[in-house]
């Protein structure tokens, strides 16, 4: 099977609809595809990747700790957009450390996300061959 | 060109399927080929066959059927999201102790595998949503 290039683009938070758990749903089994991958936040997407979530008041299921599982997965490139973030009033230090291990120098753990502008962001969504909208 | 489609809105609600439909069939009167259509999110709901629209309105989940059956489509439902969503083919009613299905003509139920292998396959997969 050929290797394509595909991109999981996240553009709602991650409660008020279903749209980013079963993204995540996609991407986990998308990932025993061996595909060239990539996840990118934007817009209310960016909050799916915040710290210290807690959904007990509105009785839905955490699901931010599975982010965490996905360098486990292969996935290493994680792009969250700097204007959206800004415009929520979040930078990176509101994020989850997610990382991978990197098996070409020591399994060295490094870090998947990259906060990228606007005008990079659409570049990535044009390098990639299949873009999963959600 | 082979597209690859994935719906991911229900019927009436969000006009996403009604495009998505009027693109698979503008396509296939081109002569391109629509290699499979993946429904997704709520838009297993397009696979009830328990939609009754009024008489003067389209009906969106026997367009599917129909267009399904002039071209031998493949017209997959997300197993998970149909779960989810109470849209059941007669095997999975079973599997779940559930007294029916409601399962449309021309689609079938299965994995989100269907979605990854369709977008590899297709030249462009093609997504309608919201």
């Amino acid at each position: 099977m050929a290797t394509k290039k595909m991109l999981y683009l996240n553009r709602r938070a991650p409660y008020g609809s279903v749209y980013a758990l079963e993204s995540l749903e996609v991407v986990l089994i998308g990932a025993a595809f061996e595909q060239d991958v990539s996840l990118a936040f934007i817009d209310d997407g960016v909050f799916q990747l915040l710290k210290g979530q807690n959904t007990t008041a509105v009785g839905m299921k955490n699901f931010s700790p599975t982010y965490k599982a996905l360098g486990d997965y292969d996935v290493r490139k994680i792009y969250v957009e700097k204007e959206s973030l800004e415009a929520r009033g979040l930078s990176r230090e509101d994020l989850l450390d997610l990382t991978y291990e990197d098996e070409n120098e020591g399994y060295a753990e490094k870090d998947s996300i990259q906060v990228v502008s606007r005008t990079d962001m659409a570049g990535i969504i044009e390098q990639n061959d299949v873009v999963f909208s959600f | 060109m082979k597209f690859a489609v994935l719906v991911s809105e229900g019927p009436y609600t969000h006009q996403a399927s009604d495009t998505a439909y009027n693109f698979c069939k503008a396509a296939l009167d081109g002569g391109h080929e629509i290699g499979r259509i993946f429904f997704y999110h709520d838009g297993v709901n397009n696979a009830t066959r328990y939609t009754v629209p009024p008489q003067d309105d389209r009906n969106i989940q026997q367009r599917w059927s129909k267009l399904q059956q002039e071209h031998q489509l493949d017209m997959v439902v997300c197993i998970a999201a149909a779960q989810r969503r109470g849209i059941m083919d007669e095997k999975e009613a079973k599997r779940q102790g559930l007294d029916g299905n409601n399962i449309a003509p021309g689609f079938h139920i299965s994995g989100l595998g269907q979605l990854i292998e369709a977008g590899i396959e297709a030249d462009r997969l093609v997504v309608f949503g919201d």
